[in-house]
């Protein structure tokens, strides 16, 4: 399989505050030489701490941030090679979930026009409105939703507008940022069952980012492991969970609360 | 246990409520109805001009007992603490009883209230670094809950917050207390708040999602140390969240909330080994786990479908019944109430055998 979207030897320093007046400006490496790849029809999982680097990853992945060592290829090309037409192709292509859809779509926004966004901004010519009633079918709303406002929807239908926004420039890749995270329980899994039927039915990749080894078990078939920048671990998920390799791995694995530990009463130990 | 007296007691108490009408005879009930137990609330109502958001919610929590309270965003759970706490939003109100330390806290006045929180009754924050006042240093805002309730000088208080700082496993206890918020990682601000919230020994410890905001790596590590804290102190916990595995691990008993009532209640092995109402078991049931995903990479996850309804508008009868797959006409028309013995449901077709 090649890759769809990639990134090769990827490393990404932030200068940091002086500690004294005069004093160099110390620099922290948040990505150490990462290599990573999610193939046309695949999903991938990215699990890891917080602070170990995923959200930077993402940045690099959508393009947000230019990378500073490394390449990031859409389609076994450059992004960054300087072929505006490609770099235009790789924004429309490679589209983002955040975690928390109330502060990801406009609260003064209209849902239709929230929906229509994208196309405006990334210029995409065609029958915008065809469009939307097609995407917003597509996550499982009615129409009705296109006049309402975020403030008038649960976090669950949020996020499936969150998610049809996504959809909206008809991208071949999909990140999803922790995407259930902050959302009930109940609706954790009705998100879930969508993602995973829209990667399906439209042959869409997934790159699924999250803190939970369970959840990215559920909807991904290959997971890699970040750890303070590097990427430490990659399997699939039931090895990942049996055998752990890595210290950071074990760390994750062990972390993992299950109704059935708890009950057993060794949960803590 | 826990649930099986809060029927009855529930019962007691709205004839109590029907009848008494002065704060006198309310506190006799008080004093002797609820002497073993760190907290029994009554037919708690909560609500504000336009909505009822806490629809009349009852049990008890033993001294030294643990109760899980679970419920979604909107079920009503945090209202249920806040009252406890008398730390309603403006333009809420409670009504019912909640028997706290020989007191009807819904009738206690905001001085009586301010007295109590931190000595008999405290509370852990979802987010401690909203909690925690981001000017002073940590081992001063310890300090001071500590002088507050006991009178100790600022010398022995601080004392006894570098012991609790060290109970809670955060590292250098003697400098840690110079630090402010900022210079704290999440696990360590949240062992804060919980060092704040035991630290003058409370029957009664209410715990809000105390880790949902913490890493996962983190989440363990702090529950470990609430769950020892807890138990060395013999103080009640009440712990609320949405995650069942959290329950399953610290706590004996649970209730489970839904729009404003509690529609399942008991022993936390009865009740999610054997789940009788249709909501609690679709919760358990669309956890991801390993044993249900990794064996069929097609299989999908149960899920409970549609959604939370608003509390302006909420569905006649059994509130879960639009998303229930043994609804009914009776479940559309009637509320069922709590039966059951090991566990209780409020259900006209309780899962079972």
């Amino acid at each position: 399989m090649t890759a769809v979207l990639e990134m090769r030897g990827v490393t990404q320093t932030y200068g940091l505050q002086r500690r004294t007046v005069l004093g160099p400006k110390p620099r922290l490496t948040v990505l150490d030489a990462v290599d990573f790849a999610v193939a046309a029809g695949q999903a991938v999982g990215l699990v890891g701490e917080s602070g170990a680097g995923k959200t930077t990853m993402t940045r690099i992945l959508t393009g947000l941030e230019r990378p500073q060592q490394g390449r990031v290829l859409f389609e076994g090309r450059d992004v960054w090679d300087g072929d505006t037409a490609h770099r235009a192709a790789f924004r429309r292509a490679v589209q983002i979930v955040m975690q928390n859809p109330r502060s990801s779509l406009d609260p003064r926004m209209r849902v239709g026009v929230s929906l229509l966004e994208p196309l405006r901004s990334l210029r995409i010519a065609g029958d915008h409105v065809a469009r939307v009633h097609q995407v917003i079918d597509q996550v499982g709303l009615t129409q009705a939703a296109l006049d309402r406002f975020p403030h008038e929807f649960s976090g669950g239908q949020l996020q499936r507008i969150a998610i049809a926004r996504a959809l909206m420039p008809g991208p071949r890749v999909l990140i999803a940022d922790e995407p259930v995270s902050a959302l009930d329980v109940s609706i954790q899994a009705q998100v879930l069952n969508l993602l995973r039927d829209l990667i399906a039915e439209l042959g869409l990749s997934l790159v699924l980012i999250a803190h939970d080894l369970s959840v990215v078990a559920y909807s991904t078939a290959h997971v890699s492991v970040i750890s303070a920048g590097r990427i430490v671990e990659r399997g699939a998920p039931l090895d990942l969970f049996t055998r752990p390799q890595t210290p950071e791995t074990r760390a994750l694995v062990a972390a993992i609360l299950t109704v059935e530990g708890g009950l057993s009463g060794n949960a803590l130990d | 246990m826990t649930g099986a007296g809060t029927t009855k007691q529930a019962t007691a108490g709205q004839a109590t409520i029907g009848q008494a009408t002065t704060g006198q005879t309310t506190k006799e009930q008080a004093t002797t109805g609820a002497r073993a137990d760190a907290v029994a609330v009554r037919d708690l109502v909560v609500g504000s001009a336009s909505l009822t958001a806490v629809r009349g919610v009852s049990f008890a929590i033993p001294a030294g007992g643990r109760m899980g309270l679970v419920g979604e965003s909107g079920s009503g759970k945090t209202l249920t603490a806040l009252a406890l706490m008398g730390l309603l939003p403006m333009g809420w109100a409670a009504q019912g009883q909640v028997l706290h330390d020989g007191a009807n806290l819904t009738r206690q006045s905001d001085r009586q209230l301010a007295q109590r929180r931190g000595r008999t009754i405290s509370m852990v924050f979802q987010d401690p670094l909203s909690a925690l006042d981001p000017v002073r240093r940590v081992g001063q805002q310890v300090a001071s809950v500590i002088r507050r309730h006991t009178g100790a000088d600022r010398a022995e208080a601080l004392r006894q917050t570098v012991d609790l700082f060290a109970q809670m496993n955060l590292p250098r206890p003697d400098q840690m207390v110079r630090a402010y918020p900022h210079e704290l990682s999440g696990g360590q601000r949240q062992r804060i708040m919980i060092a704040m919230a035991l630290a003058c020994y409370p029957q009664l410890i209410i715990a809000d999602e105390p880790t949902t905001a913490l890493d996962v790596t983190v989440q363990k590590q702090v529950l470990r140390i609430l769950d020892a804290a807890v138990r060395d102190r013999g103080s009640a916990l009440l712990m609320i969240t949405h995650n069942l595995p959290i329950i399953a691990a610290i706590c004996d008993s649970v209730a489970v909330m839904y729009a404003g009532r509690i529609v399942e209640i008991g022993p936390v092995q009865q009740v999610f080994r054997h789940p009788r109402h249709h909501y609690t078991r679709g919760l358990l049931t669309s956890q991801p786990t390993m044993d249900n995903i990794a064996l069929d990479g097609s299989s999908r996850l149960p899920s409970i479908p549609g959604m939370v309804p608003p509390l302006h508008d909420l569905p006649g009868g059994c509130a879960f019944h639009p998303r229930c797959a043994a609804a009914t006409d009776t479940c559309r028309t009637t509320m069922p109430e709590l039966s059951g013995s090991v566990s209780q449901a409020a259900c006209w077709h309780p899962v079972g055998p």
